[in-house]
């Protein structure tokens, strides 16, 4: 897609705000609409957007299949490591509540970091498929 | 393209219904990367396909009875936004009262996801993890790198 100028104007412009976006709903995700999930895919379609504009190479220098083969597994990780802090720190599996002393922050240090484990994985993920499919042509 | 469309009408359809975070992920998962995901697929495959005679004849029966059958199931919901219907008995007006105290969070569809239910989460979380580990298996995105160029495309 070298030739087609609008595209590559516009999705300039438009990327920046869409990973920004899918920050702002990882992060704000426990306040607003949004969680872990739909930043993960947000994210991982704002990389798809530019490999899609770019070529895959570019979009792959910028995020290295094996990177991101380590962020796949890393976020699962993630979420099964606040579980197991859970029970190291006295409480059961994925129970927040004793992460911090008192139960409401542990809860909500514990849901930050979950949803962040989701939301690696999930753009991870998304960026995997689309570079397995997008690989297989060449 | 016709499932791009139909995604992002479902997406205005879940924010009609006050189902946003629904909508998000049906937006960018239904009217993004699958519709990219599909056209990729027609760009790889070949555009002619072998055409088959009669299969019709079994399709049709199975088709109109499955959703004859889910249209039935419908049938004895409760009406949109009653409230007496089951789901608003249960466990919800629980949620609803103790979920901003116990975990201080407004959003309670973020609360009841990560914290109430973080075993499913994980779960659906181990689900995507599986299926992103299944399509570098069988597309080979893992093994690109060390196989040997001559090798290349001599499995197709």
């Amino acid at each position: 897609m070298k030739h087609h100028l609008i595209p590559r104007v516009v999705s300039k412009l438009v990327i920046p705000p869409i990973l920004l976006f899918a920050l702002y709903v990882q992060f704000h995700g426990d306040f607003g609409p949004g969680g872990g999930f739909q930043a993960g895919v947000i994210f991982g379609a704002g990389f798809i957007l530019y490999a899609l504009l770019y070529g895959v190479e570019n979009a792959q220098r910028v995020a290295p299949p094996a990177v991101i083969r380590v962020l796949v597994a890393l976020g699962l990780l993630l979420f099964a490591v606040v579980g197991v802090f859970g029970v190291l720190l006295g409480g059961n599996y994925l129970d927040y509540n004793v992460l911090a002393h008192d139960p409401v922050h542990g809860q909500h240090y514990g849901i930050i970091l979950v949803e962040l484990g989701v939301g690696i994985t999930v753009a991870a993920v998304m960026m995997t498929v689309f570079f397995a499919f997008a690989g297989r042509g060449r | 393209m016709l499932a791009g469309i139909y995604s992002l009408l479902t997406a205005g359809l879940f924010v009609v219904l006050d189902a946003v975070d629904v909508a998000f992920t049906e937006a960018a998962v239904g009217g993004g990367i699958s519709t990219v995901l599909l056209l990729g697929t027609l760009a790889l495959t070949g555009d002619t396909a072998k055409p088959k005679q009669g299969r019709w004849r079994l399709a049709l029966p199975v088709v109109l009875i499955t959703g004859g059958a889910l249209i039935y199931g419908t049938l004895d919901m409760p009406r949109y936004g009653d409230p007496e219907a089951p789901i608003h008995k249960h466990v919800v007006p629980r949620y609803i009262e103790e979920s901003p105290k116990e975990t201080g969070l407004p959003n309670i569809v973020t609360s009841i996801l990560a914290s109430y239910r973080g075993y499913d989460t994980m779960g659906e979380v181990t689900v995507i993890f599986t299926a992103g580990i299944g399509v570098m298996v069988l597309l080979g995105a893992a093994t690109r790198r060390r196989r040997k160029p001559d090798d290349e495309g001599g499995d197709t």
